[in-house]
Parts: structure tokens; C-alpha cells; sequence
């Protein structure tokens, strides 16, 4: 009499969607978590957007948002609080997706745009527009020069970086490494300008350097929103071909990668997304390197999923605005949020130490 | 069978390659030929600044303080305080760079980079926000607590993972550590403007602008860890036969580690607490001097503090220089000049020989 078996414990089956000749395959969780995840940044965008002086509803900023509702209300929400959390929103995002590419490329999840220099060089642009150019004294040059000259800072940095650690390819460690001690250079040029400043502006570029979404507005979602229009497209391309990479090297050329091209152009795409985030909102910390790893987990698969990772980005992002504003004293600005969150988890993920090498 | 003793391969034989200077004759020579270059550096620091002058003058200034005129007040009030400063600083970090270095085994081994000094700035941002402390040597106490606290954070979270205290873990513990400091550092400074004040001429790392009785302040503790660095020596170079040899030879191994920590804290919390952080210098020096010692630790922490002297204060002088009328604090000038070092280290192949 034979045994009867249990079926072999192992993945889901990948169900196959098909639209004409164009054919793909998913598992069910990495539909189901995307759209859970929407469903509560929507709630936690509508409350932060009744959030303020004047507290509206819940169901009435959702009201607002669609058109209806009184004038009043619309007035607010859509005119006075939306560009802000629009720019959270976009930012995380950015940010999100930005590591989500990175820590596969690295094969790292220490790796973050952070680590690989961004958000030391923008910090460098920033800061130097702030001290030297002063963005309070000369208005031109401090409401058009800064997020330019951050944008410069950190896709230069990161360049630096990436040229630095190349070696006839890219070691995730030695990139890591790489970023470390220019990200520390980066960090005694940036104290340097704060000791030629005045105090004032040394203490507005302090909380710039943080990351903050106070006084950002379309000036500053316009831009990014333009940016993700062209790169998040590029991201998702990418992802397919990061997908062969993770198997190695070896086996990516033999399927016909060509693999310093990829690599290439998957920095050049994750770098420019983080820089047009840290741009806009400074670089709100943490973020880009928390993000893919609470992804991967929730949503599973073998890498930080984008979809999930830029929503999951975006929920953090509008999450820690939203604390900061209304638990936190009114001088704190969200990257002291986010840093409080994110520190303890990098430190956590040393000390567990066994998912280091691997992603 | 015999042979496969043999045929190690030579860099696994430890300890490795010969410095070059070989035998101790020649070493004790070049310690000598080192301190007088260290006195040229002194002599070089006191002599440059934005107001040049000449040797002689210096001289007289020194020798003879009745002498009136600015030469005198500048020598007397100015460099030489800030000359000596740079002396235990540039000891103090070459020196526990070396013993972070052989402790670790740690190529890339500094206390800028192993947290050290974050644990010292929140200390010192703390001190300053809490008790109103605006000069260094009201804060020298907290930088050492804080140094303390970080070096052994970043060693417990650093050898915690699988695998134990590697380069890697080591390094990557004291960037998330210093990550994590520095995002409270930042909270306690965006919500007090008055402390950012005092903090950031403190965070440069600078040799100017310091109290002139810091050096004497911090000097008994710099002369303190000296001393149990060179007692270390001897322990450090079984240690680096790897820890069941070093027991095997009847170290106790906890009192070497705590010897060295202890060692590592007071000299980089002096030099801390004194200057600010000043990375690469504890990065820098003992690659240099074990290029010319050798691994030997007994001769290896000499050289280190000395070296670290000429590199400290040949920097601060190029700071002076390059940008006058104003200066480029030390802090910055390391900071530059130590970061292509470090990325070198990095490329290198086998990051673990050490």
C-alpha cells in the first residue's frame, strides 16, 4: 500500500498574465502588498493633508481631493497642503526605488544612494549655495540655485565614487567601502562651510542636511515629477535585467547581458533618482536603504521588489512628515523622523549579520 | 606529508614581510633621525602662519620672553600652544591608530572611522546643550566617556555578526554607528542653534581656536596611554599570531584587549576632546611606519607616534599657508589628503593582510 504524500513544500506557483504577445509572470503577494500598501498611503497622505491650523476630516480631504466638499476646504487641502505631501509623496518614491535598484546591483543591503556618495556631494552643493551664495540673503540664487547645485553635488560625488570603486567590475563591498571614506571627506568639507557661515545660515543649512518638507511646494514637485516620468520607466526596464544579474556575472553574459553596460546605466538611473529626491527635500535619511529591505520581506521574491519599494518609500516618507509635524516640536524637520527609525535598523541588520553577503 | 607544512604560501606566515629597516640598530637610528624631524616640524609650525617669522626671531622669542613686540606675544600665546597641541595630538592618534589597527586587524582601523569619535561628538554636543560647557576643557570628560562608549559599541556590533570582528563588519559597525550618532547630533543641533554655534568650529578638527591650557589638561592622559601602549607592544605582536597561539603562549588574552581599549580610549578621548575629530591621521600613519618597521609593535607604536606628529602638524601648516589670509583647519586638510589613502586601501586586493 503506498504511502499517501504531502505535496513538496516549496514557492508559490507564478501565475502568467498575458496582454497580446507581451507575457509576464507574478506571484500573488507581489500584487496583494503593492495594493495594500496604496491603500494606506492614500489614508495617510488624507490625513496628513487635514493635518494643520485648520483640521479637516478625513473623509472630507477625500472629498475635497475628487472635487466635491465646500470651497473652503478644497481651497486648503488642494492649494495649501497638497504640493507638500505631493513632494513627500514623490520623494519617497524616488527614494525607494532608487535603493531598491542599488541594494540588487550591490548585491548589498548596506548599499543605499547615501552610501554610494549622494547625499554627501549634494549636501557639499547645497550647503556651499546656502554659506556662499546665502540663500537668505541673495533670493535668486537661493530659490534657483540650491536644488541645482545639490543635483550637481551628488551626481558628481556618485560618479566619483562608482570610478573609484570600478575595478574591471564592481564589487558590492568595495563600492560600499568606496562611499564610506568619500562620504567622510564629504562630511568634513560640508563642516568646513558650516564654520564660514554666519550662524543663520549655518543653522538653515543644518536643518537642510537633515532633510526637511517644510516650505516645498510645486517648485519643487514639478521638477521631480518631470524626472520620474522619464526614470521610472528606465527603472522598471532595468529591473528585468538586474534580475539575470543576480545569478552572477558569469551566467548574466552567457544569457547575453552585456553586464558593465547594465551596471552602468543601473547607477546612472538610481543615482539621478536619488539625486533629483535630495534635491528637492535634501536628503531625508535612511529612506533609500530601509525601504527595499521591509519590501523584499513583505512582498517576497529574491530581490526589493520597485513597485512595492517606491510606495513603501512613499507611505515612510508621508509617515515621518506627518509625525514630525504633529507629535514631534515644530522645529524638527522629517529627516530627524526617518533617522530615528532607520539607524536602529541598519545597526539591527549588523548584528544579525547573516544576510550580508546576499541579498 | 612533510612537505605540505611547507609549501604554505608566504603570506600566510605571520608575521609577515620585514619593514625596511631591518635589525635594531638601524631602527634606533631611524627613531632618532624621526625625532629630529620632529623637532624641524615644531620649529616649521611655530616659525609659519599668516604672519611669517623668521627662526631667530622664534628662538629669541623663546628663549627670552622680556623681549617686547608682536613676535613674541604670537610665538609665546599663539604657536607654541598650538605647536604642542599638534604634539600629543598627532601622538595620540598615530599611536591608537596603530593599536586599533593590531587589535583589529584592521587595515582600515581609525578611530574616525570606527566610531570613536562620533561617540565623542555626542558626548561633547550633549555636554554642550545640557551644561552650557562652551570650551574644550569643560568638555574634555564627555569626549572621553563618549569615545569610550563608542569604541566599545562599535567593537561589541562589529564581532557580533557571523564571522567575528572582520575589517568589513568593523568598518561597516562604526559608519551605522556614527550614522546613528550623527542623526542625534543633528537632532540636538537643528532644535539649538546656540550649540550648533559652539559645536561646529569643535566638529572641524582644528588646532587653532583652542584653549592654550588644553594641552596641558590633556596631557597627563596622553602620557598615561602612551605608556600602556608601549606595555601592549609585546602582547599585540602574539595577538597576531591569532588568539589560540597568543593563549597557547600563556597571554591572557582579555587583559591584552583591555589593556589596548583602554589605551585606544584615552589617547584618541585626549586628542578628541583637545582638537575635534580628526580622521585619517590614526588611518594613515601606521601604514607608513610599519613600511618601514615591520610588524613589530615594539617598534611600530614609536614610529606611529611620531610620524603622526610630522603628519599632524605638516598639515596644519599647509592649512595656514594655502588659504591665507584665513586658514583650512587640520580637520580638513587630513580629511582630504587622507581620503585617496583610504580608497587606495580599499582597492587593494587582499584587504585583510595585514
Amino acid at each position: 500500500m503506498a504511502p499517501t504524500r504531502a505535496p513538496a513544500p516549496g514557492p508559490r506557483p507564478r501565475r502568467t498574465v498575458r496582454i497580446g504577445g507581451l507575457s509576464t509572470t507574478y506571484r500573488r503577494r507581489q500584487l496583494v502588498v503593492p495594493v495594500l500598501v496604496l491603500v494606506v498611503l492614500v489614508l495617510a497622505a488624507a490625513l496628513s493633508l487635514g493635518r494643520g491650523d485648520y483640521p479637516i476630516g478625513v473623509v472630507d480631504v477625500l472629498r475635497a481631493l475628487v472635487g466635491l466638499g465646500d470651497d473652503t476646504q478644497r481651497f486648503i487641502v488642494l492649494e495649501l497642503r497638497a504640493p507638500r505631501v505631493a513632494v513627500a509623496v514623490l520623494v519617497g518614491i524616488a527614494l525607494g526605488v532608487s535603493g531598491a535598484l542599488i541594494q540588487t546591483f550591490a548585491r548589498n543591503p548596506l548599499a543605499s544612494p547615501d552610501v554610494l556618495g549622494v547625499t554627501g556631494g549634494a549636501s557639499i552643493g547645497a550647503v556651499a549655495v546656502i554659506v556662499l551664495g546665502g540663500a537668505s540673503a541673495t533670493g535668486v540664487l537661493g530659490g534657483l540655485g540650491l536644488p541645482a547645485a545639490a543635483l550637481a553635488g551628488g551626481l558628481l560625488m556618485a560618479l566619483l565614487v562608482f570610478g573609484l570603486a570600478w575595478n574591471k567590475g564592481i564589487d558590492g563591498y568595495r563600492l560600499v567601502l568606496v562611499g564610506i571614506g568619500l562620504s567622510a571627506m564629504a562630511q568634513a568639507v560640508v563642516s568646513y562651510l558650516l564654520t564660514r557661515s554666519d550662524i543663520q545660515d549655518a543653522a538653515a543649512a543644518n536643518v537642510w542636511i537633515t532633510g526637511s518638507l517644510n516650505g516645498r511646494g510645486w517648485d519643487q514637485a514639478l521638477p521631480l515629477a518631470v524626472a520620474l516620468v522619464v526614470l521610472l520607466p528606465a527603472s522598471v526596464a532595468l529591473s528585468r535585467v538586474l534580475g539575470v544579474l543576480q545569478f552572477g556575472d558569469e551566467t548574466a553574459r552567457g544569457l547575453g547581458v552585456r553586464v558593465p553596460l547594465a551596471q552602468a546605466v543601473t547607477v546612472v538611473v538610481a543615482v539621478a533618482l536619488a539625486a533629483f529626491a535630495v534635491s528637492a527635500a535634501g536628503p531625508i535619511q535612511f529612506v533609500a536603504l530601509v525601504v527595499p529591505q521591509i519590501a523584499v520581506r513583505l512582498a517576497g521574491g529574491s530581490r526589493p521588489p520597485l513597485l512595492a519599494s517606491g510606495l513603501l518609500g512613499a507611505l515612510l516618507v508621508v509617515g515621518s512628515d506627518l509625525v514630525a509635524r504633529t507629535v514631534l516640536p515644530a522645529t524638527f524637520p522629517v529627516g530627524v523622523v526617518t533617522a530615528v527609525i532607520g539607524a536602529p535598523y541598519l545597526l539591527w541588520l549588523l548584528v544579525r549579520g547573516r544576510r550580508l553577503t546576499t541579498l | 606529508m612533510a612537505q605540505r607544512t611547507a609549501t604554505r604560501p608566504p603570506e600566510e606566515a605571520a608575521p609577515s614581510r620585514d619593514g625596511l629597516l631591518r635589525g635594531a640598530g638601524s631602527r634606533v637610528l631611524g627613531l632618532w633621525l624621526l625625532v629630529a624631524l620632529v623637532v624641524l616640524t615644531c620649529a616649521l609650525s611655530i616659525a609659519v602662519g599668516t604672519r611669517s617669522i623668521g627662526l631667530g626671531t622664534v628662538w629669541q622669542a623663546l628663549v627670552d620672553g622680556s623681549t617686547p613686540g608682536d613676535e613674541t606675544v604670537i610665538v609665546r600665546e599663539l604657536r607654541v600652544p598650538r605647536t604642542l597641541l599638534g604634539l600629543l595630538a598627532g601622538l595620540s592618534l598615530g599611536i591608537s591608530g596603530a593599536l586599533m589597527q593590531g587589535h583589529t586587524r584592521n587595515p582600515l582601523g581609525d578611530p574616525g572611522l570606527l566610531g570613536v569619535t562620533a561617540g565623542a561628538s555626542l558626548a561633547v554636543v550633549l555636554s554642550i546643550w545640557l551644561l552650557g560647557l562652551g570650551s574644550p576643557s569643560g568638555y574634555v570628560w564627555f569626549a572621553f566617556l563618549g569615545a569610550f562608549l563608542g569604541s566599545v559599541a562599535v567593537y561589541l556590533i562589529g564581532s557580533s555578526g557571523r564571522g567575528g570582528a572582520t575589517p568589513v563588519s568593523l568598518a561597516l559597525a562604526g559608519s551605522a554607528l556614527s550614522y546613528l550618532i550623527y542623526a542625534l547630533v543633528q537632532a540636538i543641533t537643528i532644535r539649538e542653534t546656540e550649540a550648533l554655534d559652539s559645536f561646529r568650529f569643535w566638529v572641524v578638527g582644528a588646532l587653532a581656536g583652542r584653549d592654550s591650557d588644553v594641552a596641558v589638561q590633556v596631557a597627563p592622559f596622553v602620557v598615561v596611554g602612551l605608556v600602556l601602549a608601549l606595555v601592549n607592544a609585546p602582547a599585540l605582536n602574539l595577538l597576531g599570531l591569532g588568539e589560540d597561539v597568543a593563549r597557547g603562549l600563556g597571554q591572557r588574552i582579555w587583559l591584552a584587549r583591555a589593556v589596548g581599549l583602554l589605551s585606544v580610549t584615552l589617547l584618541t578621548g585626549a586628542a578628541t576632546a583637545a582638537c575635534g575629530p580628526i580622521a585619517f591621521v590614526g588611518l594613515v600613519v601606521p601604514h607608513v611606519a610599519r613600511t618601514i618597521t615591520g610588524p613589530d609593535h615594539r617598534w611600530l607604536i614609536p614610529y606611529s607616534g611620531l610620524l603622526g606628529v610630522v603628519f599632524l602638524l605638516l598639515a596644519d601648516v599647509f592649512g595656514r599657508v594655502v588659504a591665507r589670509p584665513g586658514e583650512l583647519q587640520v580637520g580638513i586638510v587630513l580629511a582630504v589628503v587622507g581620503t585617496p589613502f583610504f580608497i587606495a586601501l580599499v582597492r587593494r586586493r587582499k584587504l585583510v593582510s595585514l
